[in-house]
């Protein structure tokens, strides 16, 4: 392997682990958006903060990684997509601003119609902030993104491959925490919560699913590089994602969260794989390839030094962190009201 | 790297998108100063607390680390807009040097997601992880907030003194970076003295904002033993940086005669290179001199000061040509204003540190409690100022004498629009963000020990058997 196809490798993992652990923090934002009012809403807010609350920042990092990644390793793709991106990266970032500002916010309100504003703002901004990311993959992956200087500000994301890349991710999102907020529910011993989110998880995971099939059409047209590859040697990806994701549905049935929630994440992971597999060796599709865009090879070097170095120090205390949520060791005090 | 050119916007872009900028790194660099220094004094606290076995450390610690978690979420997300912003605003700027100095930015983000990860472990963890392990959280948190900041303003200390690559010109005539040494990035000739400054103004920042909140509450009446207890720790914390603080800044002043001598120059009013140059307090540059400053009565004291020897020649503004020189008096004045600050607050410590000294006790006095209580915002000024001095100080280049500020600009047109939004957005969270905060200390006045989120009609609240606890 190239060293460029490494770095780009390290990359595509944090694009991975963002998609599945910010995307279920963002699920939780949408599925609170659609809580209903204050009284109906109250013990699913309740879950969400208890199951996001210690987490989010640290799986929001993972964006940052991949961007630092991006700008360091192929600094004139960065630019590209920056320059030409502008509006919904500016999306994005409101999205992030109002997301963060308004979860941590709602926490402390000390009245009912602050903590109803905050919340409205934390729940859309989870609801946009994936949509918008979304596109942003869409333009690349349909060769919108040119390799020298800037493509159309307005036309490069809001072509077809945009919009099914927007709502799969948000389609993505919900499915996903749908899953674990059953999990959570189960295991907090809140009957009514967990039968509420499995019946979500499991027609989400039927929309997602077909959402996915019915997408295969605009990007057969719209991206024939990426389809011609995803149909290709990313087929099995495909495969192994439908058959994930109708395994969680038979385990949603069944009632066994914990694995159903590992089948939801390998779902969500066979697909973005499938994506980068498709894309290789491009990163601008059709535009600039990894090794084109590559930044220089000292470079490379450190940044794979560095990943080495957060595999060691970051690695093991997210684990820890996760193994302490997941047993509920962190947390707010869970009660749904009743 | 090849430069692709881009079109260059046009002035007035440039203008906003300098303005974005500046806004956006001025908002987060207050908020970060938290995330760097405020861990410290939270871990004094709760150690305390843990070894006397005292409720009234314990409380502060508690009630420190929930205003900690609101700033280090806006910490988080308004680093998250700059990170977006190198790229949306200055595109030229990242896909150039992108890699040059990128590795310092990876490193910074293995900082902050160490940092991230035990944030969610401490602020969580009260009642649910032992005392003595949950306090321990924070190391990782002080450590990591240290370290993020080395790298970040190595970042800053490389576009004022760029090193670690090579440059030629192509056939195409576009500029073509060569030969990076990352490693020469990170630790270029400026880094030192930028972080230790930088790192001691956070604790300064920290220290006195928190002192004036608890003087202002004795101020008001309400001088009990958590008032001068939480007075007392952040104080602590300012007796031991204050003082360091204008030496560092003297030896930043003499790396800038070095290697950046018309940053220093716009800071002096010098229009012409001159020996024997004295020092002027305030005072106007009118472009050819400074007018109705007060100069000190030391002959040659900005030469020495600059470069140890009275008779010192400092080089005049006139060494470069006009397009090439920073606008001189917002540099020269921020600068002074920083100075000012940062002596006064020197004063202010001694003062302290006197009484403390002899009588084991803070100065009696109101007036030393309404110094306190003003100290706080002064030192975020003295922040600010110090960044516009470097900053502005350094145009038109963005990247020292390589790339102008002109020249990595997007050529998106709509840059009034996304600043006009930002500003509007950090209007909105500022104004939000201090209501949350103040009706946290009110429930805290008013006894509440754990907040609670309404999350139901207030009256289903009063009633529910088991409330949602925070923290
Ligand atoms: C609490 C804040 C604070 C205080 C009291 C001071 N400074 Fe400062 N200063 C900063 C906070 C700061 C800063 C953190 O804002 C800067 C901007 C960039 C940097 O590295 O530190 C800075 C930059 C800065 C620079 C420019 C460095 C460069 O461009 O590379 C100089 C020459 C000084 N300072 C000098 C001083 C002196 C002589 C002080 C004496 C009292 C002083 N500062 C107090
Ligand atoms: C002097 C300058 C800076 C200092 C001292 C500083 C310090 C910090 C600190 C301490 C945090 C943690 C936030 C918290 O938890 O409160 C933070 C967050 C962050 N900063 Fe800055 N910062 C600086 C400038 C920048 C710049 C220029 C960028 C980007 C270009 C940036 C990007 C970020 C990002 C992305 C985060 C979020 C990390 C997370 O998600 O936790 N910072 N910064
Ligand atoms: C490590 C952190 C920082 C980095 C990487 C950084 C980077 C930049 C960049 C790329 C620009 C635009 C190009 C230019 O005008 O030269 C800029 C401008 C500016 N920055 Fe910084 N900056 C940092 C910290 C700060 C902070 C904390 C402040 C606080 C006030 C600040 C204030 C400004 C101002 C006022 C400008 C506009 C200067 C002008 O155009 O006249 N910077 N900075």
């Amino acid at each position: 392997m190239e060293l460029a196809d490494a770095v780009a490798l390290i990359m595509f993992i944090g694009v991975i682990a963002y998609a599945v652990f910010a995307g279920a923090d963002f699920g939780s934002g949408i599925w609170d958006l659609g809580a209903g009012d204050a009284e109906q809403g109250g013990p699913t807010r309740r879950l969400v903060d208890h199951a996001i609350g210690p987490v989010w920042e640290a799986n929001h990092v993972w964006l940052i990684f991949v961007l630092v990644f991006l700008w360091t390793g192929f600094p004139e793709a960065f630019g590209s997509i920056m320059s030409t991106l502008y509006v919904p990266f500016c999306f994005v970032a409101l999205g992030i601003v109002f997301r963060g500002c308004g979860f941590a916010f709602r926490k402390f309100s000390d009245d009912l119609a602050s903590a109803r504003l905050f919340g409205t703002a934390f729940a859309a901004a989870s609801l946009i902030t994936p949509f918008f990311l979304g596109m942003v993959t869409g333009a690349i992956a349909s060769g919108r993104v040119p390799g020298e200087g800037v493509g159309d500000r307005w036309t490069s994301w809001t072509g077809p491959t945009s919009w099914v890349g927007g709502a799969l991710a948000v389609l993505t999102c919900a499915f996903l925490s749908a899953v674990f907020l059953a999990a959570d529910a189960e295991r907090l011993g809140h009957a009514e919560l967990t039968e509420r989110f499995r019946r979500r998880a499991m027609v989400m995971a039927i929309i997602t699913g077909v959402a996915a099939l019915a997408g295969v059409a605009p990007l057969r047209l719209d991206a024939p590089t990426l389809s011609d590859r995803l149909l290709g040697r990313g087929v099995v990806f495909m495969f192994g994602s439908a058959a994930a994701g109708l395994l969680s549905l038979w385990l949603l049935h069944r009632r066994q969260f914990h694995l159903a929630r590992g089948a939801a994440v390998a779902a969500v992971v066979a697909v973005v794989a499938g994506w980068g597999v498709a894309q290789y060796p491009w990163v601008l599709v059709d535009e600039m390839t990894i090794a084109e865009a590559a930044g220089s090879s000292a470079t490379l070097w450190g940044l794979l030094i560095a990943f080495g170095i957060a595999a060691v120090l970051v690695l093991p205390p997210l684990a820890y962190l996760f193994w302490l949520t997941d047993k509920s060791v962190l947390g707010t005090e869970f009660s749904a009201g009743e | 790297m090849l430069t692709s050119l881009v079109l260059a916007s046009t002035e007035s872009d440039l203008l906003a998108a300098r303005n974005q900028m500046a806004l956006t790194l001025g908002y987060h660099i207050i908020i970060a100063c938290f995330g760097v220094a405020f861990p410290a004094m939270i871990f004094v606290a709760h150690r305390r607390a843990i070894r006397l076995n005292d409720d009234t450390y314990l409380e502060l610690a508690r009630r420190w680390s929930k205003v900690a978690a609101v700033l280090f979420a806006i910490g988080a997300v308004t680093g998250t807009v700059l990170s977006f912003e190198m790229g949306l605003l200055w595109p030229e700027l990242m896909s150039t040097y992108g890699d040059v100095m990128g590795l310092a930015f990876a490193l910074e983000g293995v900082s902050f997601f160490i940092e991230a990860i035990f944030i969610g472990i401490y602020l969580y963890g009260w009642d649910r992880l032992p005392p003595k392990l949950h306090s321990l959280m924070l190391v990782p948190i002080m450590m990591a907030g240290a370290s993020g900041t080395f790298f970040v303003l190595s970042v800053n200390a490389w576009m004022n003194s760029p090193t670690g690559f090579d440059t030629i010109t192509n056939a195409a005539g576009e500029i073509e970076v060569i030969n990076v040494d990352p490693l020469a990035a990170i630790f270029n000739s400026a880094v030192g003295l930028q972080y230790v400054h930088m790192l001691l103004a956070a604790y300064m920042v920290v220290a006195f904002s928190v002192a004036a909140t608890y003087a202002i509450g004795i101020l008001r009446g309400r001088n009990d033993r958590h008032h001068r207890i939480g007075l007392l720790i952040p104080l602590a914390f300012a007796c031991v940086v204050t003082p360091i603080q204008p030496a560092i800044g003297h030896f930043a002043g003499q790396r800038i005669a070095d290697e950046q001598p018309i940053k220093l120059a716009a800071i002096e009013g010098l229009a012409t290179t001159e020996s024997e140059v004295p020092t002027i307090i305030g005072g106007y540059y009118d472009g050819e001199k400074v007018v109705g400053g007060i100069e000190i009565p030391i002959p040659g004291l900005a030469s020495f000061l600059a470069q140890n020897s009275f008779d010192a020649e400092i080089v005049g503004l006139d060494a470069v040509p006009e397009e090439d020189r920073p606008p001189v008096n917002i540099v020269r004045t921020s600068f002074g204003i920083m100075v000012m600050i940062g002596t006064a607050l020197v004063g202010l410590v001694a003062w302290f540190g006197w009484s403390w000294w002899r009588r084991r006790k803070r100065p009696e006095s109101k007036w030393f409690l309404r110094a306190v209580a003003l100290s706080g915002p002064a030192a975020v000024v003295a922040l600010e100022a110090g960044w516009i001095t470097t900053e502005v100080g350094r145009q038109p280049w963005v990247v020292n004498g390589l790339l102008r500020t002109e020249d990595a600009v997007t050529d998106a047109e709509w840059i009034w629009a996304s600043f006009g939004v930002i500003t509007a957005v950090y209007a909105l969270i500022t104004v939000a963000g201090i209501s949350v905060l103040r009706s946290m200390t009110r429930r805290w006045r008013d006894g509440e020990k754990h907040l609670h989120t309404p999350y139901g009609p207030p009256e289903q609240l009063a009633d529910a058997p088991q409330p949602v606890e925070v923290g």
